[in-house]
């Protein structure tokens, strides 16, 4: 059995950073089935997917998911990476592979492989402060890497979710999100772009609900994921309150398309996104992040 | 012996790090609230007179749209400020500040405030750094929801 440590913080992607097959990255494993279909928001759906084998994965990796003659696209795992025999992807409809995807009904296959990528440093994490900040289709990234830290949740000082969406109908995982805001030891809060006045929630942007938060800046590690400018809004905020440039992570998605670090699409600076990331800490990455793309 | 608003306002991130003296001169400018859920702190176009440090509960800043209801622009709880209108001509409501939950909030009196802050420009400045840096907050965030950077993107 393979090794599973966090892999972000390193300058050299852990052992399970390395893709499965080494000699043969294309499919080489029988298709997954589809055992569950979850319909998120209008435009969003979690397949539950069962591998055909023991499957294993860290907090922020993820798989390529394939449709015969249509095409393949990178997706983050977005389950619980204790539980090895239902493998959950959630899924936005932007294209005609997702499109594809998201059509998918229990029984129908996928091709799958992964995984993929370096991950959140949950462990490393630990001692201290966590504040998981998501926008947008960026909560399924983090939600592994919650599950772990939930699970050794006397480990961590205050864990902190901060998640903002467009509307109150985009946003994902409803359910869970009020369980965890009835836990007494998490602080959950949640706003919106745009509501009608019958919502009783926030409306604004993730940055304020950093304002707000509760967290000691001196002793905080941060996992961001959502459009690059809702991180980079992010980013700053953070270190306005005090959070150091290296404790802060980002998860990245530029155009992945091998996964394996071979087309080089996927190239920010001198790191390959696939291969090099997605999860990046900021502190590697910021001289990158505002360059236009050509 | 009675008790004065000055911790209420020392607490306050607003306040935070402010010469306690001046604090103590800012308290007579100071007067606690409570409003119900649904209760108006302000209403668009009424004159400004007034800002609030919220210490509890959330005010959603709304305005009427014929023909779209009621818009929520954005939505102010603990640690914030309600109402800039107060310190700029003409000294109006541009929006509705309606509590969307029990709201404790402390009033502080503008015209008082204004008063003192030309007996003592160095308050003045004092506090207007403060409400600049609000301001530039508040843009920066508004911007960021005109970006809809959560809309649809197109992608495989």
């Amino acid at each position: 059995m393979r090794t599973v440590t966090d892999s972000a913080g390193s300058n050299q992607p852990g052992p399970t950073a390395r893709p499965r097959g080494d000699t043969s990255p294309w499919i080489d494993s029988e298709p997954w089935e589809v055992v569950g279909i979850r319909h998120d928001s209008p435009d969003v759906v979690t397949l539950d997917l069962a591998p055909p084998g023991p499957f294993e994965f860290l907090p922020g990796q993820f798989n390529m998911l394939y449709q015969p003659g249509i095409g393949e696209v990178p997706i983050s795992i977005s389950g619980d990476p204790a539980d090895h025999r239902h493998v959950l992807h959630t899924i936005r409809d932007v294209g005609p592979v997702t499109s594809a995807l998201c059509a998918l009904r229990p029984g129908d296959q996928v091709g799958v492989r992964g995984p993929y990528g370096t991950s959140w440093p949950v462990a490393a994490a630990e001692g201290g402060d966590l504040v998981i900040v998501a926008g947008g289709i960026g909560l399924p990234p983090l939600r592994p890497a919650l599950y772990q830290a939930l699970s050794r949740r006397d480990h961590y000082g205050r864990v902190v979710l901060l998640y903002g969406a467009r509307t109150p109908g985009d946003l994902l995982f409803t359910d869970e999100l009020g369980a965890w805001r009835a836990r007494f030891d998490m602080h959950v809060s949640v706003t919106v772009d745009a509501a009608d006045p019958d919502w009783r929630g926030n409306v604004g942007v993730v940055p304020d609900l950093l304002r707000r938060a509760p967290f000691d800046p001196g002793a905080t590690s941060a996992f961001v994921v959502g459009p690059e400018i809702m991180i980079r809004f992010t980013v700053r905020a953070l270190v306005e309150a005090g959070v150091t440039d290296d404790r802060i992570y980002l998860s990245l998605e530029r155009n992945m398309q091998c996964a394996v670090g071979m087309c080089g699409h996927c190239q920010l600076g001198p790191y390959l996104v696939c291969r090099d990331g997605p999860v990046f800490s900021h502190q590697k990455v910021a001289r990158w992040l505002g360059i236009r793309e050509a | 012996m009675p008790q004065t608003l000055e911790p209420l306002l020392r607490d306050h991130k607003f306040f935070a790090g402010l010469d306690p003296d001046y604090l103590s001169l800012l308290v007579g400018c100071a007067a606690n609230e409570v409003f119900p859920a649904d209760a108006f702190l302000f209403r668009e176009g009424e004159p400004a007179q007034t800002f609030y440090l919220i210490r509890e509960g959330k005010v959603a800043l709304e305005i009427a749209a014929p023909g779209r209801g009621v818009l929520v622009v954005q939505t102010l709880g603990e640690g914030d400020v309600a109402g800039f209108s107060w310190l700029i001509a003409p000294h109006r409501w541009e929006f509705d500040g309606r509590a969307v939950e029990p709201v404790r909030a402390v009033r502080m009196d503008g015209m008082c405030l204004r008063a003192k802050f030309d007996d003592d420009p160095r308050l003045g400045y004092e506090l207007m750094r403060r409400f600049a840096r609000l301001t530039v907050n508040r843009l920066q965030a508004t911007r960021l929801q005109l970006l809809d950077v959560y809309g649809r993107a197109h992608g495989n």
